[in-house]
């Protein structure tokens, strides 16, 4: 794992300082409101509807058990005893006391942890494959270059006051687990003619106004990476609009002034900026030896047999790991009926001893809000499920319909404009109750609490997006979306449906697709692809279909 | 109005109201007029128009509109990169947290109101400055 270095330490220590003046400067005036702002933003803390909110940087989503074992500490001391895993790598804490943050900040910084720039208009936290370093599929850990950007983008002089926020994301294998084309800048690792490179998009991104981020380099050598990026912000920091937040992201300056603009800018850019980094080798070296492979023990290539649940759960949640010998565990937070994406201070020490017995002490946070354990031997998976299972911790519907995408919603946001969290309790319920879930087989159900789009609900199978009307909630639903490298925003059925009819709207969906499907082997996204949007809003508007789920 | 104040690493300094800064528009018009040129950026000007009288700039003073708007360090360092040596000045809505982010970015000094300099004062920026992120640090690892 990524070990601090002194740096890194000391950096970290004087910002927890910077932000106790902060706050000390804010009360007695020095500081405006308006000044003030932007300073706590960067420092991860947020305003939401009961209280403060603190987001918690995950960087590229790897911890160990001592880091794992703080935040449960922390939500103990100085929260309500859970944290919430989000779909950008972090972790956020609901209700903290303004006074007790820098002291929170201090007690992240003693396991190399922070908040700083998890949120504000400034380069946020980078997010990354969750099984780097262990999948099967991977041409390049991505790791590396996301901590290479992470050193760069911390405090960056230029950047910290941008039109808007800036997200990246970076995979290094084929698949694509990072969403990497809804965020501001995509890495997709690509090898050519031998060499590492970058494939880059831009220009991606959700909210609003989704986009897919558009190809602006097919091609960028590994060397070039920081010298690249910081012209694409160098160019985007002078052109976004500053006049409207709503037109901020460099989405819309993509938009409004064509690619092929973007794209001659950044290049004329990077002309000039190369020469100030003149090579990444010397500083990727230092970063990729701290990422060595843990010392893998060998074992047997078959999963071991065991009880009926323990099949389950082996058939759902593992993926398959670089050795035979080993499998990628992935920790569900959804169990039906449960807050999607929270741990409690328990769990979290539960995950965490299990790193440290089984799993070679590294832990992973996944953009779906659930917690992976990359390095599993396939012999110790009886002994990991039933210590998950003991801890409530064991539900078997890893990439299934139970296992949903929910942005915190009205329960927390002071932007929602419905719930969220509930509908996806009641879904996952639903499913559960009728034990169809396995049946159904991978379907990405997302839904988020107003159209600023949290919880990703434009790239899922199922999309839903829950509004006010007339104030009534009333939840919209798109079909089709994929975050992968098949990357697709979600078609918009028609009408939204209130909340007492929602769970029976996504019923009347997945019957549809149940009954058209050419096989067991054809998912959701599949069947979607070949039969498109008519079956469904068939089957979601017509009123005999309607009284049947009734 | 009371004089406004120049942050410098020595501190506070009152600023010199005798010097006299054009927009980028008269460089064409009055070529001959008050050399030494002193010449004042709004955050949207195109540095690329200062081009051909760049030699003969010895001071820029780029304005800050808001604390929210960061597009000024971007403009410095691009003027910079184009081998603008004379003196840089950031001005207007600056905070002490921006003064070493100013001084990374290719700035000598930042300018302030009275106002402002009364609610911040010189100990803040004193406080602030000499911060040291990471960029600096990736280009020592990277140049060696
Ligand atoms: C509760 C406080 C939160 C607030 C006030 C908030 C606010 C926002 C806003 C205003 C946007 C739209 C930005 C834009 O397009 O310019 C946004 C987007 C987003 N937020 Fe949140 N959010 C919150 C919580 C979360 C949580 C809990 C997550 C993770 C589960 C999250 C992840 C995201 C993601 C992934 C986007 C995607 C859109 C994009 O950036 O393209 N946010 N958020
Ligand atoms: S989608 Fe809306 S309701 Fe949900 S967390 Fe984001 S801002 Fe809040």
């Amino acid at each position: 794992m990524y070990a601090y270095s002194d740096f890194d330490e000391s950096f970290v220590r004087d910002r927890v300082r910077q932000f106790r003046d902060q706050v000390a400067r804010r009360i007695d005036g020095r500081l405006t409101e308006d000044e003030f702002k932007p300073l706590r933003l960067m420092n991860g803390l947020y305003l939401q509807l009961h209280a403060y909110m603190l987001r918690v940087a995950i960087p590229y989503g790897t911890l160990d058990a001592r880091q794992m074992r703080q935040l449960a500490a922390i939500s103990e001391r100085w929260d309500r005893g859970y944290g919430h895993f989000t779909t950008r790598q972090n972790i956020q804490f609901n209700w903290p006391k303004l006074g007790d943050v820098p002291d929170m900040l201090d007690a992240l910084a003693d396991v190399g942890m922070h908040a700083i720039q998890t949120s504000g208009n400034c380069v946020r936290n980078v997010t990354s494959d969750h099984f780097a370093g262990a999948a099967a599929d991977e041409i390049a850990d991505p790791r590396p270059y996301a901590e290479l950007l992470r050193q760069w983008s911390s405090d960056h002089p230029e950047f910290q006051y941008l039109p808007r926020k800036f997200k990246i994301a970076i995979t290094g294998a084929t698949a694509d687990r990072a969403v990497t084309r809804a965020h501001d800048i995509g890495l997709r690792v690509v090898a050519r003619d031998g060499a590492v490179g970058f494939q880059v998009s831009v220009g991606g991104g959700l909210g609003r106004t989704p986009m897919i981020g558009r190809i602006i380099r097919d091609f960028l050598p590994e060397a070039d990476l920081v010298p690249y990026v910081e012209a694409v912000l160098g160019v985007y920091n002078q052109l976004g609009r500053r006049d409207n937040k709503y037109k901020a992201r460099i989405k819309i300056a993509v938009h409004e002034m064509g690619l092929d603009t973007i794209r001659d800018l950044v290049e004329a850019r990077f002309a000039e900026t190369r020469s100030e980094f003149p090579g990444a080798e010397a500083a990727l070296a230092e970063i990729r030896a701290a990422f060595r492979a843990p010392g893998f023990r060998a074992g047997g290539t078959a999963i071991p047999s065991g009880s009926p649940a323990f099949r389950a759960w082996a058939d759902t949640n593992l993926a398959a790991h670089r050795r035979g010998d080993h499998a990628i565990v992935t920790v569900s937070l959804k169990t039906p009926g449960q807050q999607p994406g929270d741990a409690s201070a328990d769990q979290m020490r539960v995950i965490a001893d299990l790193a440290e017995t089984y799993g070679y002490d590294e832990i992973r946070i996944s953009h779906r809000q659930n917690v992976i354990l990359p390095h599993v031997r396939k012999d110790d998976l009886p002994a990991v499920f039933e210590a998950l299972a003991a801890a409530g911790l064991a539900a078997a519907n890893a990439g299934l319909i139970s296992d949903i995408i929910a942005c915190p919603g009205m329960d927390y946001c002071a932007l929602a404009t419905a719930r969220s969290i509930p509908v996806a309790q009641e879904i996952a319920v639903l499913f559960e109750t009728l034990d169809l879930a396995h049946e159904v087989g991978p379907l990405r159900l997302n839904v988020s609490g107003c159209i600023n789009a949290c919880g990703h609900h434009h790239v899922a199978d199922i999309g839903i997006l829950g509004l006010e009307r007339a104030g009534a909630e009333t939840y919209q639903i798109t079909l089709g979306g994929d975050p992968t490298e098949r990357i697709a925003i979600g078609e918009r059925t028609g009408p939204g449906f209130a909340a007492d009819e929602i769970v029976g709207a996504v019923e009347r969906i997945v019957m549809a697709y149940l009954e058209r499907r050419e096989s067991r082997d054809e998912t959701f996204a599949d069947a979607y692809r070949r039969l498109g949007l008519a079956p469904f809003q068939e089957a979601l508007y017509t009123e005999g279909s309607k009284e049947d789920a009734a | 109005m009371s004089t406004a104040i120049l942050v410098t690493d020595a501190g506070f300094t009152p600023t010199d109201p005798a010097e006299h800064w054009l927009p980028p528009a008269d460089l064409d018009s009055s070529p001959e007029l008050c050399d030494p040129v002193r010449v004042v950026l709004t955050p949207e000007a195109d540095p690329d128009l200062l081009g051909p009288h760049l030699a003969r700039i010895v001071a820029i003073r780029i304005v800050f509109p808001a604390v929210a708007d960061g597009r000024g360090f971007t403009l410095a360092r691009r003027l910079r990169r184009m081998g603008f040596a004379g003196r840089l000045r950031a001005a207007g809505q600056l905070i002490p947290e921006q003064y070493p982010m100013a001084r990374a970015c290719g700035f000598d000094e930042v300018e302030i109101d009275a106002d402002r300099a009364l609610r911040q004062p010189e100990a803040d920026w004193q406080k602030a400055a000499g911060r040291q992120g990471y960029l600096a640090r990736l280009r020592r690892a990277s140049a060696a």
